[in-house]
């Protein structure tokens, strides 16, 4: 990576100051979204079951800040992910985008919603196309949203530079031509050709090796700080996630367990599964080994989840009241703090419920 | 090859040779293809004493994985060219034919691989997986077979071991089919067990799990272990021994605290202040520059060189030897001669 002076740009890159809704206003207003997979079977193809991904999930991303959102494989995180940037088709819920609901009458249109948002995905190699050099695929959102092309290039070489790529070196090349994180900062480029407001990062740096990991996270910092960027970063990493975000978001199952400020959620967590999650970590030094696994099994299959709280199967707090009745995500005192789980509310009828 | 003569006197030799499990010298992997020949191992000497578990850190493409494979001869004979010296056991690796490694992987030597769906065969029960082995190296009857099978599942912590005999791979969650993949691989009470990344493809929550699971079953079988991760922290769990490999090369050798706690070579040190906690919010991190070298373009010096900090003239001229920097630990850079 070539560090790259401010003044060695050919002219500066555009960037989104647009704010129509007001500071106060959540960039992102997430309400009861819901997405079920359905699972056909027989000769006829009746549905079976449903594969519940996301199950009625609310949450606001917060203008400017990164919401890290964290759980094991098979929890929803990428489901939501693209739910959010409508790859995927939601069953219900509403999705608010700076005060303007999306694909609704009077509402922001698809095609602004994904220009005002973007995203980079795990795989760096998938996601680029093979036979288009990376400067025409950074330079191909900027001309289908109606740039001419000779200035989309020089936009896509600007970018290339600034993400720490020489657009004379790098631009002419195709994708297996670079290593998985120079195609990483070329994903990135590309996702910053439409001068978006949020970045989504699924898994963006989990295939990175650690030298260059850090790289990428750096540079993703400066990025947000210089482009005026909110981002929604998916990671399984509870490293990373504590390194970049402002608040987190915990995932358990297709629904959210635990969501507050990043301080919080690591040196106070209360739902036993984010507490697990944390003492799963592993400790650098070799002295200070782990024993006994916080917690046993594997997370439970999304088809059928348990009743009730769908942790309870792994939980050691579980409870009758567990199995009966979902514990609820409620919103009480205005708490940035929240989490799902019986023992937080003092009226549940759990016998640890605290007051 | 063009290595430096000197890294085969000061690789890391045990108090007694002779007791050693495993002993590699001087290993050289070369993949040729009709455009380029890949050096991926280029002159790794280690030792490992029975019951010892040494650790491989390594970046994708540092050969770690390359060297493991080499020591169970995995790698395609027609594009590949292994130069060295390796012994298991009794058995001289580098010079047993193809017949021989048969009888000897699976008895002898086992493996593990990062992604147990791939690696067990989707059509067979796991019961049958594993009784393969069984019988294939016992030669005992199916019956005893299988109950060896059953008494594996329940070694590794499988819950209801009975119903999970009869269960074909796609039916366990990530975490089991690891256990079932472990529960092959110890069938045959092998003295060695490979494990390449074992655990990074699972859960937080299931990685702690197997990671408790194979250290204790590491030190009631008594079992030597090669263990290939990328992260430190899996070595910082489950390692005695840690080598850090960068280039197709040992770097740095030595106990596991000693590595970690008070690394020498400025990559090691590197790797540990570019891992991410995190305490180092709203800072920088300070990442190791630029990329690994490119493995089909043969270079003089130091492969570290164009990404160190410390870097001195010498540094370009001569690969370095592994140089002692305590006792038992070495790395290899010229900042200790």
């Amino acid at each position: 990576m070539k560090p790259m002076a401010e003044t060695d740009f050919a002219n500066p890159l555009p960037i989104n100051t647009e704010d129509p809704g007001g500071r106060q206003q959540p960039m992102l207003l997430v309400q009861s979204l819901q997405k079920h997979f359905p699972i056909k079977s027989g000769i006829l193809q009746r549905q079976t079951g449903a594969v519940r991904a996301v199950d009625d999930i609310s949450f606001s991303v917060l203008k400017g800040e990164t919401l890290g959102i964290v759980g094991e494989s098979g929890c929803g995180k990428s489901t939501l992910a693209r739910l959010l940037m409508h790859l995927i088709i939601a069953d219900s819920g509403t999705l608010v985008f700076d005060g303007d609901p999306v694909s609704e009458m009077r509402g922001i249109s698809l095609r602004d919603l994904r220009k005002n948002m973007q995203m980079v995905f795990q795989d760096s190699y998938f996601s680029l196309n093979p036979r288009l050099p990376v400067r025409n695929s950074i330079a191909y959102g900027p001309i289908v949203h109606g740039m001419g092309k000779i200035e989309a290039q020089r936009l896509a070489n600007d970018l290339l530079n600034r993400v720490g790529l020489n657009s004379e070196i790098f631009g002419a090349r195709y994708p297996h031509e670079l290593s998985g994180a120079q195609k990483q900062r070329v994903n990135i480029a590309r996702a910053l050709a439409l001068t978006p407001r949020v970045l989504i990062l699924d898994e963006a740096v989990s295939a990175l090796d650690k030298s260059v990991e850090a790289q990428v996270l750096n540079l993703l910092n400066e990025l947000k700080r210089d482009f005026n960027l909110t981002y929604l970063f998916i990671s399984h990493d509870l490293n990373v996630v504590q390194y970049i975000s402002d608040r987190v978001l915990v995932m358990y199952l297709g629904q959210i367990v635990e969501i507050g400020p990043v301080e919080e959620i690591y040196n106070k967590p209360r739902h036993p599964y984010t507490r697990a999650l944390l003492h799963s970590r592993l400790s650098m030094n070799p002295a200070d080994r782990v024993n006994e696994p916080p917690i046993g099994g594997d997370p439970p299959n999304p088809i059928n989840p348990p009743s009730g709280c769908r942790f309870r199967t792994r939980c050691v707090f579980a409870e009758g009241v567990c199995e009966s009745m979902q514990p609820k995500l409620d919103n009480v005192a205005g708490d940035r703090h929240l989490a799902a789980c019986h023992m937080t509310n003092p009226s549940s009828g759990h016998s640890k419920a605290t007051s | 090859m063009a290595y430096d003569t000197n890294t085969v006197e000061a690789s890391p030799a045990p108090p007694d040779a002779g007791t050693a499990l495993v002993e590699v010298r001087d290993l050289g992997v070369e993949f040729v293809s009709r455009e380029s020949t890949t050096c991926a191992v280029n002159g790794v000497s280690f030792s490992l004493a029975p019951g010892e578990v040494l650790c491989i850190i390594g970046e994708s493409g540092s050969g770690k994985s390359v060297t493991m494979r080499a020591l169970m001869k995995l790698h395609p004979p027609k594009y590949t060219r292994i130069s060295g010296y390796m012994r298991v056991g009794d058995h001289e690796v580098s010079a047993c034919s193809e017949r021989e490694m048969r009888s000897i992987r699976g008895s002898q030597i086992s493996m593990i691989f990062q992604e147990p769906m791939t690696s067990l065969d989707p059509v067979y029960r796991i019961g049958d997986q594993i009784a393969e082995t069984v019988i294939r190296h016992k030669k005992c009857s199916r019956a005893e077979g299988y109950a060896r099978a059953l008494e594996l599942l329940k070694l590794v912590g499988v819950p209801s071991p009975e119903r999970r005999l009869n269960a074909y791979p796609h039916e366990l969650s990530g975490g089991l089919r690891q256990r079932a993949m472990i529960a092959v691989a110890l069938s045959c009470s092998p003295t060695l067990l490979l494990a390449d990344e074992p655990t990074t493809a699972l859960d937080a929550t299931v990685q702690i799990q197997v990671l408790v699971l194979l250290r204790r079953l590491q030190q009631e079988l008594g079992m030597a272990v090669i263990f290939v991760t990328h992260d430190l922290s899996v070595a910082a769990q489950i390692a005695d021994k840690v080598a850090v490999m960068y280039a197709g090369r040992i770097v740095e050798y030595g106990p596991v605290a000693k590595v970690l706690q008070h690394s020498a070579h400025p990559y090691t040190k590197g790797m540990l202040a570019s891992t991410v906690s995190g305490h180092m919010r709203g800072q920088a991190i300070e990442a190791i520059p630029g990329s690994p070298p490119d493995m089909r373009v043969r270079m003089e010096g130091c492969s570290f060189a164009p990404r160190c900090k410390s870097v001195m003239p010498a540094c370009r001229q001569g690969t370095p030897p592994l140089l002692t920097v305590s006792h038992g630990h070495e790395a290899a850079c010229l900042n200790f001669a």
